[in-house]
């Protein structure tokens, strides 16, 4: 069970507050002497990281942070997670309760990949599991990731204009399979509008990350 | 003089009539007008795209990178057929393939080099300079680019890493010093840089003479050089996306200086190539300024304010600065405002042009923005009706509007849709 908030340690409440305000040569040095020196609980560190990265999530929805934010926020939390992760194996503790599992990937043709790695990114603080497969993904791997994962939700992202007709083809492909029932497609990128959510077939569009989170709750199920 | 016929004018080998003489003049005028925030005598339309001539004139876009004739071509027969008031330099966008491979550059994928035929040029968005060597940078951006960012970006420069620390060559320092030029892979490299260079030449030559022929038969170049913003010059092609993000934590002092030293010396480049091309316009695509990227606080803080000084610098140097704003730039209007009015060309992508006009009227003339998705995949009524609507609600309210796309004509546009773009502009705007 996680230790409620009010049962945190003053330390553990600036841990929190340093590294949702972007204090990182502050955060990194107590994140690590937390796991490796006064040996807390190494879930229990990564819970302290989730509960910061709640807060970065609000101000980025609330408009106060922006990407760099997200990308340092995302950073931070590779490193106390390198650090923590083998902790965790080492003790044999790990499972988390998830909302439900997104797969998310760049279309074929395009190899923009920093609009995905925030949608990832965002999911994955608020609660979903999400596995991302990478740039340029064939129609194939899409499909065999799909059977493989069964995902509630596939994101398809691309930057391109030409991932206009990539995305209408893999998402064309879903329907061919008989597969498109299993799940929701969402679509995003910087030229992506309703006109394209309109000529891809796909279920819903979003203009950042903040909407394909929205999205995924609503068709999960998840209070807002 | 006992001969009476009108005056001939050769532009390069290419004659240039009386009647396309005055064409020439009266678009260019109207480019120039609106940039004055005056009236021209109808809406000018702009050209521009990267591999739509393919598309349209049935070649490969790999042709379009590789073959100079079938790329003139087509890229003439465009313009001859939509009369544009203003061309991007189209060639010089896509028609680099033979020196680009002989540079061997790394920065990116294009057609016929690591991305398919029928497919656009990708960047590779990597960190080309490292956290670390904002030091380099600063001290010494000449050796920094000799023996570091040039060899990673290109292998033709690969042995230059070799060559010594230029400053420290004196008096018989001088003698001694020399002798990295005589190893072989530095002669190698000086070679390989040669016959890209002359294979630039023979890509340059090329551009000129189909600047010449749109000329003679009437249509100019809506800009000549380009330039960049330095922020967008250090994220771009040093730090990568992420690394910068970083860096306006990690490293803002240093930053800062070095978007201090960029803005200098891509002023005296910019000012250098736009009088070389002998044209006022210099067009300027602008990659990190959108509302989702910064907060309005770390753009004034970092974005801006190196921007805003290269505008002003190249304004005094009587050239007229044409930012395209990518993405959505509402938020940073008010902001951008800030500078003299009637000497710019404010270009936006997906900012509404409605608001654009609203707050920047009076300061800078607009061009855009017909969506990507409506052109690449709407129909030619709905493209006539996107028209309309900026018409009416911004060229016939007073607004300097040039009409194009939001970023120019994308790729895979069907021809029609772009017959229908110059044909509305001509019906509801002159």
């Amino acid at each position: 069970m996680a230790k409620p908030a009010e049962q945190w340690t003053d330390e553990e409440r600036q841990l929190v507050e340093w590294l949702a305000d972007m204090n990182e040569d502050d955060a990194l040095p107590l994140a690590k002497r937390f796991l490796l020196e006064d040996k807390v609980d190494p879930m229990h560190v990564l819970d302290l990281c989730r509960a910061a990265m709640d807060i970065v999530g609000k101000r980025f929805e609330e408009g106060e942070y922006f990407l760099p934010e997200l990308v340092l926020a995302g950073e931070m939390l590779d490193t106390i997670g390198a650090v923590a992760k083998p902790l965790v194996k080492a003790a044999g503790g790990g499972a988390v309760q998830t909302h439900g599992r997104v797969l998310i990937g760049t279309v074929h043709g395009d190899l923009h990949d920093i609009g995905k790695n925030i949608v990832t990114f965002m999911l994955d603080i608020n609660g979903f599991e999400v596995k991302d497969i990478g740039v340029d993904v064939p129609v194939q791997t899409f499909i065999d990731e799909i059977k493989a994962y069964q995902p509630s939700v596939v994101g398809l992202s691309g930057f391109l204009t030409l991932a206009f007709d990539s995305m209408k083809e893999t998402i064309g492909a879903f329907d061919a399979a008989g597969m498109r029932s299993g799940f929701k497609v969402m679509i995003g990128g910087g030229q992506i509008d309703e006109t394209v959510r309109a000529y891809t077939g796909a279920d819903a569009f979003g203009v950042n990350a903040v909407e394909a989170v929205a999205l995924c709750r609503d068709w999960m199920g998840v209070a807002q | 003089m006992s001969d009476t016929s009108p005056a001939r004018t050769m532009i390069g080998p290419y004659e240039q009539t009386a009647a396309a003489k005055a064409a020439y003049d009266a678009r260019f005028e109207r480019l120039l007008a609106c940039a004055r925030l005056e009236q021209p005598d109808r809406m000018p339309v702009a050209m521009q795209s990267f591999f739509w001539p393919a598309t349209y004139g049935g070649i490969t876009y790999k042709e379009l990178m590789y073959d100079y004739d079938k790329a003139k071509k087509v890229c003439f027969d465009v313009v001859a057929e939509f009369e544009p008031d203003g061309v991007y330099p189209l060639l010089m966008g896509t028609n680099m393939g033979r020196s680009l491979e002989l540079l061997d550059f790394k920065q990116l994928q294009w057609p016929g080099h690591g991305v398919g035929d029928m497919q656009p040029f990708q960047y590779l968005d990597r960190e080309y300079m490292k956290a670390e060597e904002y030091d380099d940078f600063l001290f010494d951006p000449t050796g920094f680019y000799l023996h570091t960012y040039l060899p990673r970006v290109a292998g033709a420069f690969a042995g230059l890493a070799k060559l010594p620390d230029f400053p420290g060559l004196h008096y018989f320092r001088l003698v001694g010093g020399i002798r990295p030029f005589a190893l072989p892979e530095v002669r190698e490299s000086f070679e390989q840089i040669v016959a890209a260079a002359e294979e630039t030449n023979r890509f340059f030559a090329n551009h000129v003479d189909w600047v010449q022929k749109i000329g003679a038969a009437g249509f100019p170049l809506i800009n000549g050089g380009n330039s960049i913003a330095p922020y967008d010059f250090i994220a771009d092609y040093f730090r990568g996306a992420t690394g910068m993000m970083k860096d306006l934590f990690r490293h803002k002092d240093k930053l800062k200086q070095v978007l201090d030293k960029a803005a200098v010396f891509i002023a005296r480049m910019t000012i250098a190539n736009a009088k070389a091309a002998q044209h006022p316009i210099v067009f300027i695509p602008i990659h990190w300024a959108p509302d989702a990227f910064m907060s309005p606080k770390q753009f004034e803080e970092f974005w801006w304010p190196s921007f805003r000084r290269l505008m002003i610098t190249l304004i005094e140097a009587d050239l007229i600065p044409m930012p395209l704003w990518e993405a959505d730039c509402t938020k940073r209007l008010e902001v951008i405002k800030d500078i003299p009015p009637g000497k710019c060309i404010y270009w936006f992508e997906r900012t509404d042009m409605l608001k654009a006009f609203e707050v920047l009227g009076d300061r800078v003339a607009l061009r855009g923005n017909l969506s990507p998705s409506l052109l690449t995949t709407g129909t030619p009524d709905q493209v006539d009706a996107a028209v309309k609507q900026l018409v009416d609600g911004v060229w016939r309210k007073g607004g300097k509007l040039i009409l194009d796309g939001a970023f120019g004509i994308p790729d895979e546009t069907p021809t029609p849709n772009v017959r229908a773009m110059f044909d509305a502009a001509r019906k509801y705007a002159g």
